[in-house]
């Protein structure tokens, strides 16, 4: 009996960390995707990843469409009021100090939460589970919602990984990330490709916020509580390293999963004392190659 | 008699008097950021490391000042220099991580380890978790001048922050300070002079982490109470935008900063998030229109106006030879 109790807890919460690993790869996925291109440090992405849930409840409470119409619509959404803050905003700073992105990011996302905190209110409204039930492995229970989650967030961070990778447009993407002005010289239209990179890596915040609704809440302040720890999840595997982050996301999740079992008082600081240690062991990152980051 | 002499009077004489006209609690919260303005600008503004995290030295000092007065009979000066101290520890200990890393790095290494602070003191017993630390005790002054009502205690107050405040002046004025300029401007060339840049970062991020401590200790015994919102990210975020709107690297800036933040927040403190949104609103209009913030934009201006005003006497010696090149 005891026992029972046990391994589900275990592969419950190793479930669980999974799924937040899979919110943690998408999301610095993103951040490590923007910073390469545009040397930016995206702290607005918490507030797009909630954007991307809150669109998908507006969609569902007021126009009644569905999660996998959400999963499609949010998305592109909250991707296009990113363009468009890119090109009223962050344009204008990208020959300054690379702080000032970040903190004009950071005003970006004081706004929008407070707005929305404002409108609606700061407790978290739940969203239906699209797909409710599960199956009973024996030594657990396993929701098919999870399940999705793991695989569709895995599915997206592998293709990411191949498009940048692995094709023509990735290799445009590298080669403006090493010289802009050479890559333009070719015929390249770099200021717009900066746009489409910034809406992708949006675009990749809202689609881990629609996933994130139907298993935690959706308020307002869901985005800026993972921010941080994402924050720390970069740091850890280097910056502006894809696979690095994606990696690190995984892996921290499920540390952060074990960790509730075993020790719980430490799982909300077990990811910044990896960070930690990180810093000691590698200081220019765990997956960071180059040396220039080592200093 | 020296103009600037005759400012620091005035400003001294206005704060003497203004208890007897404002509200004391108010004017003390504002000298409380003030400090933790200046203590942030010696970091951003002189030496030009982004700390996304310094709240934790706010809300730490706050946490250690208030079990000292609660627990013991320790005079509350002494109790605030011990808050200020631990901070500047605790800054010496997280400087050494941080500055392994540079730039916007640091700004994510800090603001996470800010983090780890607040689920510590979350978590342990003395901090009171999510209730916070009620009831902090004023103890008397030198342990024989009781300063339990507020008007007095504006004075205590008034005097730490005027030593914090002489204390910064003579930091950024001093060999040491303009070290740290140079750092911020050219590390490489620091380097190659002899000086090891790690070293001043680390002194300037404790010097820094001390005196963000030494307002967060005053602001526990102001309010008598410290609460997990004292080391929660908003905080650093708010420090952020007071430096920046008075004026980066400018002595005076961040200390007009805080004050308009405060009173602005005072104002807004009934209108729930809009605060919030106002800060977000200030700060993107100040990084997008006036980096050089609120007081560095008035230093700009007077010198743009002493420029123009000698223009007219140098102009026509420049102008003579090419009007009539051949005699």
């Amino acid at each position: 009996m005891f026992e029972n109790i046990t391994s589900q807890l275990l592969f419950g919460q190793v479930l669980l960390g999974l799924i937040n690993g899979s919110f943690y790869a998408m999301l610095s996925m993103g951040l490590a995707i923007i910073f390469g291109l545009m040397n930016v440090v995206n702290f607005a992405h918490g507030a797009q990843y909630m954007l991307g849930a809150f669109v998908a409840w507006l969609l569902l409470t007021f126009l009644g469409v569905p999660y996998w119409g959400a999963l499609v619509i949010a998305p592109i959404a909250v991707a296009l009021l990113g363009m468009l803050m890119e090109r009223l905003l962050l344009r204008r700073l990208q020959n300054l100090d690379h702080l000032y992105g970040l903190l004009a990011t950071y005003a970006v996302s004081l706004i929008v939460e407070g707005l929305i905190r404002q409108r609606y209110g700061s407790t978290g409204i739940p969203y239906d589970n699209p797909m409710p039930g599960g199956m009973n492995l024996g030594f657990m229970f396993l929701p098919y919602y999870r399940v999705w989650v793991v695989m569709f967030s895995l599915f997206t961070c592998i293709g990411t990984w191949l498009l940048i990778e692995h094709t023509k447009l990735g290799a445009y993407l590298r080669a403006a990330n090493e010289n802009p002005n050479i890559v333009e010289a070719f015929g390249i239209n770099v200021p717009k490709m900066v746009t489409l990179t910034y809406g992708f890596g949006v675009g990749l915040a809202a689609l881990s916020g629609v996933l994130a609704a139907p298993i935690y809440q959706v308020s307002p302040s869901m985005g800026s509580n993972v921010m941080i720890v994402v924050f720390a999840v970069v740091v850890i595997g280097g910056m502006g390293s894809i696979v690095g982050a994606m990696a690190t996301g995984y892996m921290l999740g499920i540390v952060e999963g074990l960790t509730k079992v075993l020790y719980p008082e430490a799982a909300s600081v077990v990811i910044f004392l990896f960070m930690i240690f990180a810093l000691f062991m590698r200081p220019s990152g765990i997956f960071s190659g180059r040396s220039e980051g080592a200093r | 008699m020296n103009p600037r002499l005759i400012i620091i009077f005035v400003a001294a004489a206005l704060a003497v008097a203004a208890p007897f006209f404002v509200y004391p609690v108010l004017l003390m919260t504002i000298l409380c950021f003030v400090i933790f303005a200046c203590s942030f600008n010696l970091l951003l503004g002189y030496t030009g490391l982004l700390c996304f995290g310094h709240a934790m030295f706010f809300g730490g000092a706050a946490y250690i000042t208030g079990q000292i007065l609660k627990t013991t009979s320790v005079s509350v000066e002494a109790a605030i220099l011990c808050g200020a101290l631990a901070a500047g520890l605790l800054g010496l200990v997280i400087g050494q991580l941080s500055i392994r890393r540079q730039g916007i790095q640091f700004a994510m290494i800090t603001l996470a380890f800010s983090q780890l602070v607040y689920f510590v003191l979350l978590q342990m017993e003395f901090t009171g978790g999510e209730n916070g630390m009620q009831g902090i005790p004023r103890n008397p002054l030198f342990g024989f001048i009781e300063v339990r009502d507020s008007f007095s205690f504006y004075y205590v107050i008034l005097g730490l922050s005027a030593v914090a405040v002489f204390a910064f002046y003579r930091i950024v004025h001093s060999p040491f300070g303009e070290v740290l300029k140079a750092i911020r401007d050219n590390e490489a060339r620091v380097e190659s002079l002899g000086f090891d840049p790690e070293r001043f970062k680390l002194l300037a991020f404790t010097l820094s982490a001390t005196m963000a401590g030494l307002a967060g200790a005053m602001k526990a015994t102001v309010f008598q109470f410290a609460t997990l919102t004292d080391i929660s990210w908003p905080v650093s975020g708010e420090v952020i935008l007071m430096t920046l709107l008075g004026g980066l690297g400018t002595l005076t800036g961040p200390m007009f900063g805080a004050a308009i933040i405060i009173l602005m927040n005072d104002h807004l403190a009934g209108f729930g998030e809009w605060a919030l949104i106002a800060q977000g609103v200030i700060l993107l209009v100040v990084i997008v229109f006036f980096r050089r913030g609120f007081v560095g934009e008035i230093g700009a201006l007077v010198k743009y106006l002493a420029r123009r005003g000698k223009r007219p006497a140098s102009a026509p010696v420049t102008a003579k030879p090419a009007v009539e090149p051949n005699g």
